[in-house]
């Protein structure tokens, strides 16, 4: 199909896009890569009034350290992730995750701000930054705030977001030599959304397992940051071989039936990525 | 808000540079890439097969990268450069792939041929030593119904190869 | 002139290019953008149409409302169903020879109530798609929603509504057949094994939508129609028919098809439409299909269910088969090949591999309120093949057997031609054992077993599967002309050589990229005796090339190249009548080699085909007076001997399932395929591949699925899941070669080959990697939710 009419407007800087926020309020679409926003009005389902294409604003490109954290800019191309030398050191979960993140033509044009704030539930790149502990720079009317990525992601692609903010940077704790990170997900074809994921970070010292972040993605409205399973694992870390059991997973995950995996069967994988990455951090 | 900055609707200009040549065209704001090489150029070689963003039919070059065609819209790539697979066949830049599909069979129907010889030679370019299995990796967003993909990543793998050889040289 | 064969002339010819993998000459256009497909076409005065569909799967038009959407910018006209059946003959999808099939006749859009989601009700023409689109939306319609019918299992039922008023019930069609004494059989059967088989239904996503220009020129009353379809000649009927027009009026021309695979030889209501649109108002009209349209109007094929069983004896010799199908189609049968044949097909072909005594079939086709559905590649053979593969392998499994050996113990001997099958399909000459030895041997069966047997040790789970299959090709008027289709089952093939020696050649088949153009000019070249540079092939241009039935049913090769076998020895002849004049020789003393005359017996050069053209057009009157060249030749043919030329062939697959996700890694396949003479090894090979890969396709990911309400819940490119090239198996082909006697080639078709066993094959690995969990899956596509679900993981 093609896209019902809109109008456009191109701001130079993330001020002139905060007005023209301010401006149009709810009639305004941000346009970032657009690779699941145009496939959407191509499908006219979606029909905004203006599109706000912010693919000008140079600010918000960009890749860097500062203050202790890894910066990347809202408009940075996940191929340019894919590939970052700074992001593979800082953040080497991100760098894991790219591959399987859609197709080299979608990442070429798709950014990680873009992803973020569309909060699809079964994308990688939320989960991600949940597993991270990372945050989300936004900047509106009232000046720049940060939000911890797990107050972001609200609702089926509902962010913390107001409509004259716009998201301007990811902010990712350095990652340290302690640190463990794991990723899997299982799809049924390679680059499509999985049917579940599992982002994890973890803490090692000695022989001790703490700070572990388990994030899952694909069951529930938002990534789901399973505490609970967490904890105990970690309280009997490293017998886990033996005396795991993710029967929390039940409890903690509301994933939905869909035409490629039922509730029962999204926990279902959801324990066995756990397992699985679990077994890989111990061998 | 700067007063400066325009709210484009309806028909407007855009400049761009498309297989080398410069081109200025009025355009709807809201006709994508591929429509506009197609409908306002003429250049038929990119083929429209989903409109979703997932059959990669459309895939052409901005500034040098692989994109879908279909998931951007044509006043986005004023002033930029684009390249599509006529371009790309004149200029002899996919010479060496287009002679390994030939002859070995690496197309049917031909129609998501442009996309492909487009992502292969990114494959290439990006991962100059690709082994068959990164091949269907990096080509696991373009659909191909006719050939199955064998004589496709035979065709790619032909060229890595000889490519290697000459720089060996 | 009789095409039988003890006489193999062509395969003789010097400087032969068959059995040459020559690359196509029309690739090179197509691998720079410049092929010419239906869309790039641009005419005139063209006006695009957008059809505003049902949303529902059965519901009456009670008001159209079109006010609003005939003002909208670059709106030309808004026509509706009632409108332009005004100005078309209905048609209905039945053929005779399919006793007491039923189907009401369908006009172009939905008139009194739209039968399935997605049936075009309303015709927007506008300059521009978009606008189309723009004033689709403020079309008002009042719909009266009807009751759906969307399970086969129950449209029978008698308390389902019957969809169709001038019909009793839901049933479009029905066949029994019975031979020999199958309970006696099951009776006495030291094995009897059941199954049920579930296949889910599909489609074909050929990557360039179904397209369509149709130019009526008022100022000639003639209508050409460029369209991506198969079936040129068939569409020209299909027009003139139903459009009150004289057949020679009009005219069909197919250039580039982007895919087809059986989806672009059916009449399709909206195509029709924009055809009548274009007649009613005198401009072009296009119209293309965008991907959202061809999930639910495109034919869908295969949804079958099926029960069954195989008795077998304790040698696993099959005693008996037996099997209940039960097949919902669409609200019509397509016309104007009918929604009976794939039924049809299976009960004939259902373990046709194999030596049977006793068999039973049964099949009910029954209308629902889904999209319609009908002949898609291998049309039915990918359902026989699921059964008895199924059932011999379970069988098998049951006896201790190897499936390999339970094969070998009931495929038909090679030395068993010619025979009939017991429903009565006659062989002429198939080698499915030697087929088998050769894979086997191919895929060192045993090496796998022992690395299957290995591996399960570690609680990794692999799996060989198996299947054998045979294939209908190049059919005769057997298939479609007796039952009164308009569908040609012979072709013709024109030659002509030009004034400067070139061969012009146009033929009645098509081409879609499976290299028919390619194929043709071989055996052209061959036969006349030229370089391949120099001969041009023209296809799929009705007022141009001989008539014929286009491309189908893998006929191509078979009948066309015969045909064009047979014009081209005749060209020569009258070539060297030509020559031996100038030459003053006997022209049986001459051949033509390389583009030139030379003396048959030393091969010396003696004159150039340029020349000889020339003088035959220039310079006649050096002639004798009673001596006219004549150096076109058209000649016909169409298999007389056999209804179809059965090919046979056998794959394997091998697969590694994740018995904790479901998940399946395809790791290898193989196929062995017979199909005659083979003219371009290479262009052979990849027809099996890509066939396969659709059928690998239907076997893991493919699946149409409605809603109880005939709603298709994943009608999009990143719902519908087609096979991309990370989750396929490179693939090894090979060929035994059993020519058929029916023509000079010797060549049968193989284009459907690869759909027809792979399917079978995957799921019979599946289900062998399964085995020690006693879990078996029989539902296709074969999804990691039904694997964990037989694996006891999950509850159903």
């Amino acid at each position: 199909m093609k896209a019902a009419a809109f109008n456009y407007m191109q701001p130079k800087t993330v001020d002139e896009a905060l007005g023209c926020l301010e401006q149009l309020g709810s009639d305004a679409t941000i346009l970032a890569g657009g690779q699941s926003l145009m496939a959407s009005l191509n499908m006219r389902l979606s029909n905004p009034a203006v599109l706000i294409d912010i693919n000008a604003i140079d600010e918000l490109n960009g890749i860097s350290v500062v203050e202790g954290r890894l910066r990347i800019g809202a408009m940075t191309r996940l191929a340019e992730l894919e590939y970052s030398p700074l992001v593979s050191q800082h953040a080497p979960l991100i760098t894991m995750v790219m591959p399987h993140i859609a197709h080299p033509a979608i990442r070429n044009r798709g950014t990680i701000g873009g992803s973020i704030a569309f909060a699809d539930p079964a994308a990688e790149l939320p989960a991600c930054l949940v597993a991270l502990n990372g945050q989300v720079v936004a900047q509106g009317p009232n000046g720049e705030r940060r939000i911890v990525a797990t107050e972001f992601f609200q609702d089926l692609f509902e962010t913390a977001l107001t409509d004259n903010e716009l998201l301007t940077a990811i902010e990712i704790p350095m990652a340290n030599e302690n640190q463990r990170f794991g990723f899997r997900e299982l799809a049924r074809r390679h680059g499509d959304y999985a049917m579940v994921g599992l982002c994890a970070s973890s803490d090692w010292s000695s022989d001790n397992l703490t700070e572990l972040r388990l994030a899952y993605f694909n069951v529930g409205p938002r990534p789901v940051l399973a505490e609970q399973t967490a904890s105990d694992i970690c309280r009997i870390w490293p017998q886990v071989r033996n005396e795991m059991s993710l029967d929390q997973l039940e409890s903690e995950l509301d994933p939905a039936d869909d035409l490629n995996a039922s509730s029962a069967m999204r926990v279902h994988l959801a324990k066995v990525l756990t397992r699985r990455v679990i077994e890989e951090w111990l061998s | 808000m700067s007063d400066s900055l325009a709210v484009l609707k309806g028909d407007n200009n855009i400049s761009l540079t498309v297989n080398g040549e410069s081109i200025s065209e009025r355009v709807p704001v809201r006709r994508n890439l591929a429509d506009f090489l197609r409908l306002d150029l003429g250049l038929t070689g990119t083929h429209v097969g989903c409109e979703h963003g997932v059959c990669g039919a459309c895939t052409v070059r901005l500034d040098d990268k692989i994109v879908r065609s279909c998931l951007i819209l044509a006043i986005q790539a004023d002033g930029k450069r684009v390249d599509t697979i006529e371009g790309l066949s004149d200029d002899g830049h996919l010479e060496d792939l287009q002679a390994a599909f030939h002859a070995r069979n690496g197309l049917q129907c031909g129609f998501c041929t442009p996309g492909i010889l487009l992502t292969a030679a990114e494959l290439i370019e990006t991962h100059p030593d690709a082994d068959r299995e990164k091949i269907r990796e990096f080509l696991s967003g373009n659909y191909c119904r006719c050939t199955g993909y064998h004589a496709i990543v035979d065709a790619i793998e032909s060229v890595v190869h000889s490519r290697q050889k000459k720089r060996a040289i | 002139m009789s095409s039988h064969s003890e006489n193999r002339w062509v395969l003789d010819r010097p400087n032969s290019y068959i059995g040459r993998s020559v690359p196509r000459p029309n690739a090179k256009r197509l691998l720079e953008g410049r092929g010419h497909f239906v869309d790039d076409i641009v005419l005139p005065r063209m006006l695009n149409v957008v059809f505003v569909r049902s949303p529902y799967a059965h519901a009456r038009i009670l008001s159209i409302d079109t006010t609003a959407a005939q003002s909208y910018p670059g709106i030309v006209a808004v026509v509706t169903g009632a409108q332009l059946a005004e100005r078309h003959e209905p048609w209905v999808g039945v053929l005779k020879h399919l006793q007491g099939i039923v189907s009401p006749p369908q006009y172009a859009m939905a008139v009194e109530k739209a039968c399935w989601q997605g049936e075009a009700v309303v015709a927007i023409l506008a300059k521009t798609r978009a606008e189309g689109e723009d004033a689709a939306e403020s079309v008002q319609i009042r719909w009266q929603e009807l009751p759906v019918v969307a399970d086969a299992k129950t449209a029978l039922d008698p308390d389902t509504p019957v969809i169709h008023d001038s019909l009793e019930n839901n049933l479009c069609w029905e066949r029994n057949f019975a031979a020999g004494d199958v309970d006696q059989a099951f009776e006495t059967a030291a094995v009897v094994v059941e199954e049920t088989f579930d296949i889910g239904r599909h489609t074909g996503v050929t990557v360039e939508p179904r397209s369509i220009v149709a130019d009526y020129q008022p100022g000639e009353g003639k209508l050409t129609v460029y369209q991506s379809t198969q079936a040129p000649h068939m569409m020209q009927n299909v027009f003139a028919k139903h459009l009150g027009m004289n057949e020679g009026d009009v005219r069909v021309v197919t250039k580039d098809v982007g895919g087809s695979f059986g989806i672009k030889v059916h009449v399709y209501a909206d195509e029709f439409a924009a055809v009548a649109l274009s007649k009613m108002f005198q401009r072009p009209v296009k119209f293309i299909a965008d991907r959202l349209e061809s999930f639910v109007t495109d034919i869908h094929a295969r949804e079958h269910l099926v029960k069954a069983r195989m008795g077998v004896s304790k040698d696993g010799k099959i005693q008996a088969l037996e099997f209940d199908d039960l097949t919902g189609i669409g609200p019509y049968s397509m016309y104007p090949r009918t929604s009976g044949i794939e039924a049809n097909q299976i009960v004939n072909l259902t373990g046709g591999a194999y030596r049977i005594e006793n068999y039973k079939a049964a099949t009910k086709v029954v209308f629902q309120n889904k999209n319609v559905m009908c002949q898609y590649r291998a049309v039915g053979h990918p359902v026989a093949c699921l059964i008895a593969e199924g059932l011999i392998d379970e069988a098998a499994r049951q006896l201790q057997m190897d499936p390999v050996d339970i094969r070998r113990t009931n495929l038909y001997p090679d030395d068993s031609y010619p025979c009939k099958s017991i429903t009565g399909m006659a062989f002429e000459n198939l080698s499915h054992i030697q087929s088998l030895d050769k894979l086997i041997d191919m895929m060192d069966y045993d090496s796998l077993r022992q690395e299957q047997s290995e591996l399960r040790k570690q609680g990794i789970y692999r799996g060989i599967g198996l299947a054998t299959f045979i294939e209908v090709t190049n059919p005769s008027p057997m298939f479609y002309g007796v039952g009164g289709a308009a569908i040609s089952a012979q072709d013709g093939c024109t030659l002509r050589l030009d004034a400067k020696g070139n061969v012009f050649c146009a033929t009645g088949v098509t081409e879609q990229g499976q290299g028919t153009e390619t194929v043709i000019a071989q055996i052209v070249a061959t036969s006349v005796g030229v370089a391949m540079e120099n001969v041009r092939v023209i296809t799929g241009d009705t007022e141009v090339t001989p008539y014929g039935g286009g491309t189908w049913a893998s006929r191509g090769c078979g009948i066309a190249g015969e045909a064009a076998g047979q014009a081209g020895r005749v060209l020569r002849e009258n070539i060297l009548d030509v020559a031996g004049v100038i030459l003053q020789t006997e022209s049986t003393a001459l051949d033509i080699q390389n583009g030139n005359i030379v003396d048959g017996a030393d091969g010396d050069v003696l004159t150039t085909l340029e020349e000889v053209a020339r003088v035959a057009y220039y310079r006649p009157d050096t002639f004798p007076e009673d001596f006219q060249s004549e150096l076109v030749v058209t000649r016909h043919y169409v298999p007389r001997d056999y209804p179809f030329a059965f090919t046979n062939g056998i794959q394997a697959s091998y697969l590694e399932v994740d018995n904790e996700t479901g998940l399946i890694k395809l790791l290898k396949h193989w196929c062995v395929e017979d199909c005659g003479t083979i003219i371009n090894p290479q262009l052979v090979d990849e027809q099996i591949r890509g066939g396969i890969v659709q059928g690998l396709g239907a076997a893991l990911f493919e699946h149409c699925i409605y809603d109880a309400e005939g709603q298709l819940q994943n009608g999009t490119m990143a719902d519908y899941l087609v096979p991309m090239a990370t989750e396929l198996p490179d693939i090894d082909c090979a060929h035994v070669v059993s020519m058929t006697r029916s023509s000079e080639l010797g060549a049968k078709g193989a284009g459907e080959a690869g759909t027809a066993g792979a399917p079978a094959a995957v799921m019979n690995a599946l289900n062998d990697a399964l085995t020690p969990f006693n879990a078996r899956v029989t539902a296709v596509p074969l999804t990691p939710q039904k694997i964990l679900e037989a694996l006891g993981t999950l509850s159903p």
